[in-house]
């Protein structure tokens, strides 16, 4: 027992003068000073080097944090414990943030690199003229299947999912509206329909996938679908090209009745202690290289035109993640529906679950 | 005198602590499961959860509470029985215990990878002749990986009260002619009834609220009140919805705990 207690203590101990040291070393490279930006962001969701690079450039300091869902980010911004300078919520998430009277008007004139973003991610009905949102990344709901194991067979649409040769063949994300929307999509109906009639047709019509499920999960898909434990798995596109460039065998479609297209937007967060440093960090990120280096590290779609042309030609041509536009007219983009229909359902993605 | 005030000097810190980490959460809890999604007073929670959903899943999470429960108990029983009958006893609980100092997500996703298709349960039941079958995401695995973790919370209780037991009661048994069966009917159990019960509500209130191994090992296909709780707060964050469910769940566990609760009328032995 002596000798445990010791031991505790000499831990204890240790840690507490790493702690010191750490913060010494902080104070000497003017990480507690004024001059930092704090970034709340996904996880994985932006090139390390590039903040190296902003902090060289600007001498602005990033203290950088990460969440992993909307939800989670929202809830610790309006606590307000932290005060993030910079965070990246989804298009929904922007709205309901707007609503809540969480988020600060850019300031245009202090980001001229606006004009390198393609106009059709500017101006969007979540944020009109992009008072309170800058684009960062965008990207699609779909279908990752490996036609190797399927015996070469094709998937186009939703509707395929159902074939009932696919039995214990699909995982899923673990995400209400992408799974619910999945249902009201193939019925051809809108993911954002929230017609009680068309929701149970939907519920019922995903009950009879039930057989073809095999899990529903979180991060974890990845490297399950990339393993083949499954052949099938309906994810963010992001996902996806993670997926493929860990297993050849692995290809993505956009589903034929359409699917959900989605948007991460930087914003300023209310709470925010350095607005200036933030406008630069927006500017910084939307400079063409930067966000050409940016994109081939975290693989999703850039909304960034001109940073096309620094990008590798197969990433930029390849029109599973970068849809024409008259591929992404069929996909629609969330509404925020309001807590009383998003817990409609969410209680039909319980009950689906239960089933 | 003097002794009188010590001891309500010694209960100071374990009044600060009942009050604030225990009475002050779950009077919060029970603020907002009257708080409707406009933050008015209402009761449309309780009513909501008494709508079939909730029931089948309150449903659902005692019955697998139940199974992981008992499962438990009959592979811990006899494991604490052979224990108290070996040498170094002690070395051999401190070796069934050492997989609890794990951190459970860690044993999760090692479980993740032991249950794959290409993982090494399907091996093993390839070389036996069995052919692979799907292990990973069925109730079989939930339990099998439930039972795995709260295993140890079960044999210690049980061991203790087994250790305990007076070995002149079995002589008795014996000399009076009593067989095995009925000696351990009679005798061992009624004797060590209170380490089962201690080690079933530890083991029980914890697996009515799994919800990080329903996601990972049922692929969320098994659906707990911790789960439901969960998708309350993070997705739909209906903290009322939320806290209402945790309200009920917090009621099953004192009807638990007093169902199993010792009663201290006799003396022990």
């Amino acid at each position: 027992m002596k000798q445990l207690v010791r031991l505790a203590v000499v831990i204890l101990a240790v840690c507490g003068i790493l702690l010191f040291t750490i913060s010494r070393l902080n104070a000497s490279q003017g990480y507690s000073g004024n001059n930092t930006l704090t970034v709340y962001n996904w996880g994985d969701y932006i090139d390390p080097e590039v903040l190296d690079s902003f902090e060289e450039e600007t001498g602005i300091t990033v203290i950088y944090e990460t969440f992993d869902t909307n939800e989670a980010m929202m809830t610790k911004i309006q606590q307000g414990g932290t005060s993030y300078d910079i965070a990246v919520p989804s298009e929904y998430m922007i709205e309901k943030l707007k609503e809540e009277d969480l988020l600060l008007p850019i300031d245009h004139s202090k980001i001229p690199n606006l004009k390198n973003i393609d106009e059709r991610f500017l101006d969007l009905s979540f944020d009109p003229d992009n008072k309170y949102s800058i684009p960062y990344f965008w990207g699609t709901v779909g279908i990752v299947y490996n036609s190797k194991q399927l015996n070469g067979m094709k998937i186009n649409s939703w509707d395929d999912l159902w074939n009932p040769t696919l039995k214990n063949e699909i995982i899923f994300t673990d995400s209400p509206r992408e799974i619910i929307g999945m249902g009201l999509n193939s019925l051809g109906y809108s993911l954002n329909d929230t017609d009680p009639h068309h929701l149970q047709e939907a519920y019922d019509k995903l009950v009879s996938l039930k057989p073809n499920v095999k899990a529903l999960l979180g991060d974890e898909n990845k490297m399950l679908l990339a393993s083949g434990e499954a052949s099938i798995g309906v994810v963010w596109s992001g996902d996806a090209s993670e997926i493929m460039s860990e297993n050849e065998d692995l290809d993505y479609v956009l589903p034929e009745e359409g699917s959900n297209l989605w948007f991460d937007n930087m914003v300023i967060p209310k709470t925010a202690k350095n607005v200036d440093a933030a406008h630069k960090f927006m500017n910084y990120m939307l400079d063409p290289k930067v966000a050409a280096k940016n994109t081939e590290y975290v693989s999703y779609s850039t909304p960034n035109e001109e940073a096309l042309q620094y990008m590798p030609e197969e990433m930029v041509n390849d029109k599973r993640f970068y849809p024409s536009p008259e591929q992404t007219e069929r996909l629609e983009v969330y509404e925020n529906l309001g807590p009383e229909k998003l817990g409609r359902i969410n209680e039909l993605f319980l009950q689906f679950k239960m089933e | 005198m003097e002794n009188k005030s010590t001891r309500s000097l010694y209960m100071i810190p374990y009044v600060i602590w009942i009050a604030f980490f225990v009475i002050a959460p779950i009077l919060l809890v029970l603020y907002y499961s009257f708080q409707d999604l406009n933050g008015n007073f209402s009761l449309t929670n309780y009513q909501n959860f008494f709508t079939p959903i909730y029931l089948e899943m309150t449903l659902s999470s005692f019955w697998y509470a139940f199974l992981i429960t008992l499962v438990t108990l009959l592979f811990a029983y006899p494991t604490a029985y052979l224990l108290t009958k070996l040498k170094h006893k002690q070395l051999w609980l401190l070796l069934i215990i050492v997989p609890s100092w794990i951190n459970l997500l860690l044993k999760a996703y090692a479980f993740l990878g032991i249950f794959g298709t290409y993982g090494m349960a399907n091996k093993l039941l390839e070389a036996i002749g069995m052919g692979s079958k799907q292990l990973l995401f069925t109730d079989f695995s939930f339990v099998f990986v439930a039972v795995y973790i709260f295993i140890p919370f079960m044999i210690l209780p049980i061991f203790n009260s087994l250790d305990k037991l007076n070995a002149t009661y079995l002589d008795a048994a014996n000399d009076l002619g009593a067989s095995r069966w009925t000696t351990f009917r009679r005798i061992v159990f009624p004797l060590t009834i209170d380490g089962v019960k201690a080690g079933c509500q530890i083991t029980f209130i914890p697996a009515l609220s799994l919800f990080m191994l329903t996601r990972l090992i049922a692929g969320s296909q098994v659906i707990t009140l911790g789960t439901a709780i969960e998708q309350q707060f993070l997705v739909t964050q209906d903290w009322g919805m939320g806290s209402t469910i945790a309200v009920f769940l917090i009621i099953f566990m004192f009807i638990v705990m007093f169902a199993t609760g010792t009663k201290r009328r006799r003396a022990r032995g």
